[in-house]
């Protein structure tokens, strides 16, 4: 058959492509340990871990966590802007229940992600039943969000000495912090829930051919509904988290543009926009590299006013390297000695 | 006889290799409603986008008003004096009635809109029609037949010698198509030339005078409708002789009766816009074949029985029990499959996988949580790869690298997978080669063996005669014969399909 060296490990690789954002990650990592050094130290104090790359892990937890719930929404061919302003509402809810009601951390936690769950329905029935094209449907909450925020904590920025909650953002676990755990809870919950089952199938084929799907018999309007209310979930803990980083709520700053890296780790990770097949460790992949470019722009001085450009720019070379038609371009301008 | 407007003599257009027309004449005399008859792939939309310049013509020539013309865009066909109102009429549905009739041409000063002026003249030219609409009010707030007139209109305004209306009618209900016939006649009394397409044959014999006929790129024929009979033109479109037409019984002998315990029964099912009338019963291990020209209805009324446009009228009971389906879920639910003739935008999943487009029904109807087993997938998969003779490199292959034949032999996989009481195949051998065109066949008489019930929608008639044992002939968007036994013949169902109401 056919000569492939690679046989074995291409499957690994195959649907949705990791190999791309991969060597993009590994890339940058390579370029920090040479250009910065102690960026692989690790320093085990109080029987916790300290270095740069668990600052990366902990630090880029959030966008984790959001491009979970976007990678469900993108591979059903939508996309949810409102992730950010959801976060903030989180944050608020969670914030004003610690410092004025007497109840239990449990059942803040879930009254907070239960009305972000709410929200997302909401945009999921905008766009499933109502017929609200997605960027539109959840760009509402994405401008109403801060406002509702607001209202919540009154126009003030609530802070708070609440332990659990702080614990949440800043706490360790397994030497690790404690928002690790959260995000492989999430994603392992999230893999097996769409994988053990046929909610995977079903999203891509509501991604893939809405239409043919609605043929076969699949509940495509329940199927999108579910998706954004998931989304909403993982806005909600990503939400908690940022709030008890900086043990306040500040609802017009947390989770700012946060959707927008969400989107960004998902297709750079390998899910394309236009929806169907989707990969979750390639959007994990995906927002590491985002947080390990920034975190390397921090070491390196760049000034945050001019770190946007880099980032474009990763972005722009995975996104062109995703593309199988770029990649042919290539080989055949190098390619042409090979045959 | 006047001098003709439009003389088209000879236009020949490949694209890559294949001949869209081949040696297509066409003439036009002014004040004559003329029809371009045709079935799909007759070359009828090919030559009206040569008309108006979307297309150069390979070759031939074209003389228009006394003069060669070569237009190379729709703005310069328009400026000659042909002007085109579509199907899906092609107007800015934000806009002004009135906008819409000038957009591009609105009179100005100093580069700012006449507001007056273009409102005046958009009356003008409405009015021509008989027409009085509030000319500021949104396009989008006009039915369907304001915006086909309002694009005629646009045409007027333009001082259309020549207009070509591609299927204005398919849209419009029986009020609304008598009132638009009004206007093209006494656009036509004004000496318009006037060029209508259409699949609708009551429509043509109403009110056309002459009748161009087309098969298969090539110019079959220019007929007066008078003297052209239902049938001769019928054969002229579907390329059978006459003679051999004519020749075949046309008494009817009475439909078999047989007592079996119907499955499926629907009475008079319609949908406004979509279907008249249509009634059918199927009980298992029939094959009920659905026939008619294009545009009879045909796809309306499986989508009507699987619950994709779910009918408002008439009664439907499956299995004895009265039912309405408002879901393709609540179809599949009750045991029907649908396979659809549109296999690209409404059958395949293109980047899954094979064995995922056939157990995509089977999983749907389980509900998201009972996943089937990979290896009954697996099992499924390759049981139907095998009996159906697909050619796949694997069942893990995305179905979208398969050809047009194994992808439907895919889709049926996945409706037989199901084991339905009753599958709705809507053409499931277009374009496909004639060996996978036999094996379809095969299982269908498979499927009646094993007891299933099977509507069988086509339209090669012979195809349709070999395969079913009872035919529901469909015309215009309504039922108008079930021909039974004997009586399926190919030359019976033409005859029907011609001479229903004589």
């Amino acid at each position: 058959m056919m000569n492939d060296p690679f046989a074995r490990i291409r499957p690994w690789f195959s649907g949705a492509s990791l190999l791309w954002p991969v060597l993009g990650l590994l890339t940058l990592l390579v370029f920090n340990a040479i250009y910065a050094p102690g960026f692989f130290r690790l320093e085990l104090r109080d029987g916790h871990l300290y270095g740069t790359l668990v600052d990366i892990l902990n630090q880029g937890s959030k966008v984790m966590l959001l491009a979970i719930g976007m990678t469900l929404i993108i591979a059903t061919g939508g996309v949810d802007l409102s992730v950010g302003s959801l976060m903030a509402i989180a944050g608020a809810v969670a914030a004003v229940l610690v410092t004025q009601a007497a109840l239990p951390f449990a059942a803040i936690v879930g009254t907070t992600l239960a009305l972000t769950a709410i929200a997302g329905t909401a945009n999921g029935l905008l766009v499933a039943a109502v017929g609200i094209q997605p960027i539109i449907a959840t760009l509402i909450l994405m401008v109403a969000g801060r406002g509702i925020a607001m209202l919540i904590t009154d126009g003030q920025i609530i802070t708070f000495e609440h332990a659990p909650l702080v614990f949440v953002g800043n706490g360790h676990l397994f030497a690790l912090p404690f928002t690790v755990t959260l995000v492989l809870l999430t994603l392992g919950v999230t893999s097996l829930a769409t994988r053990k089952t046929a909610i995977g199938l079903f999203l891509e084929s509501v991604g893939d051919n809405e239409k043919a799907a609605r043929y076969c018999g699949i509940n495509t309007t329940l199927v999108k509904v579910v998706v954004y209310a998931f989304s909403g979930l993982c806005a909600g803990v990503a939400g908690l988290i940022a709030t008890s980083n900086i043990k306040a709520a500040d609802s017009s700053r947390v989770g700012e543009m946060m959707e927008l890296d969400a989107i960004f780790a998902v297709v750079v990770g390998g899910t394309a926009l236009t929806g169907g097949r989707f990969t979750l460790v390639g959007s994990i992949v995906g927002a590491l590299l985002i947080q390990t470019l920034t975190t390397t722009m921090y070491n390196l001085g760049v000034p945050p006013a001019v770190a946007p450009v880099p980032k474009a720019i990763v972005i722009v070379a995975v996104c062109l390297l995703q593309s199988e038609k770029f990649r042919q371009q290539i080989t055949s301008w190098f390619g042409r000695r090979q045959a | 006889m006047s001098e003709p407007l439009l003389n088209v003599r000879n236009v020949t257009k490949a694209f890559g290799g294949v001949k869209a027309l081949d040696g297509v004449g066409l003439t036009l005399r002014p004040g004559e409603i003329h029809a371009l008859m045709g079935e799909n792939g007759a070359g009828k939309s090919t030559l009206i986008k040569v008309l108006t310049g979307v297309y150069t013509p390979d070759d031939g020539a074209m003389q228009f008003d006394g003069r060669v013309i070569a237009p190379r865009s729709t703005r310069e066909a328009e400026a000659i004096g042909i002007s085109t109102v579509y199907q899906e009429v092609n107007l800015v549905p934000t806009l002004s009635i009135a906008d819409n009739i000038l957009l591009g041409r609105q009179p100005t000063r100093f580069g700012f809109l006449r507001k007056k002026a273009i409102k005046q003249r958009a009356e003008v030219a409405l009015a021509r029609l008989g027409l009085k609409l509030d000319v500021s009010l949104p396009l989008n707030a006009c039915s369907m037949a304001e915006q086909q007139l309002v694009a005629i209109a646009r045409a007027l305004d333009i001082q259309a010698k020549l207009l070509i209306l591609d299927e204005p009618t398919s849209s419009l209900d029986e009020r609304e198509v008598e009132f638009l016939f009004g206007v093209l006649r006494r656009l036509r009394d004004q000496g318009m030339a006037l060029l209508f397409v259409t699949h609708f044959l009551d429509q043509v014999y109403a009110i056309t005078d002459r009748i161009t006929v087309l098969r298969n790129g090539a110019f079959v024929g220019d007929f007066a409708a008078a003297d052209l009979p239902r049938l001769k033109l019928i054969g002229a479109m579907l390329g059978r002789n006459f003679e051999e037409l004519e020749s075949a019984d046309s008494d009817p002998s009475p439909a078999i009766t047989e007592k079996r315990a119907t499955f499926l029964e629907a009475q008079e099912l319609g949908k406004r816009g979509v279907m008249d009338n249509v009634s059918l019963s199927i009980a298992p291990g029939e094959v009920v074949g659905l026939s008619g020209l294009l545009g009879s209805g045909r796809t309306e009324t499986a989508k009507m029985l699987f619950g994709v446009l779910p009918p408002d009228r008439g009664s439907l009971s499956i299995a004895g029990q009265r039912t309405s389906i408002r879901s393709p879920r609540q179809a599949i639910r009750l045991g029907l499959a649908f396979c659809s003739e549109d296999r690209k935008s409404e059958g395949i999943i293109p980047h899954l996988s094979v064995r995922e487009n056939m157990i995509l029904a089977m999983q749907a109807s389980r509900g998201p949580l009972r996943l089937l087993a990979r290896s009954e997938q697996d099992q499924i998969a390759a049981h139907y790869i095998r009996a159906l003779n697909i050619k796949t490199a694997s069942a893990e292959t995305p179905i979208m690298n398969l050809s047009g034949g194994n992808q439907q032999k895919v889709m049926l996989a996945r409706w037989l997978a199901m084991q339905p009481k009753l599958i709705i195949l809507d053409e499931p051998t277009r374009g496909i080669d004639v060996g996978a065109k036999a094996e379809i066949e095969k299982l269908v008489h498979s499927l009646r063996a094993q007891g299933m019930a099977v509507i069988f929608i086509s339209s090669d008639i012979e195809e349709v005669v070999r395969t079913c044992e009872r035919v529901v002939v469909l015309r215009d968007r309504r039922k108008i014969a079930e021909l039974s036994g004997a009586e399926v013949q190919p030359n019976r169902i033409m005859n029907v399909i011609a001479h229903h109401d004589e």
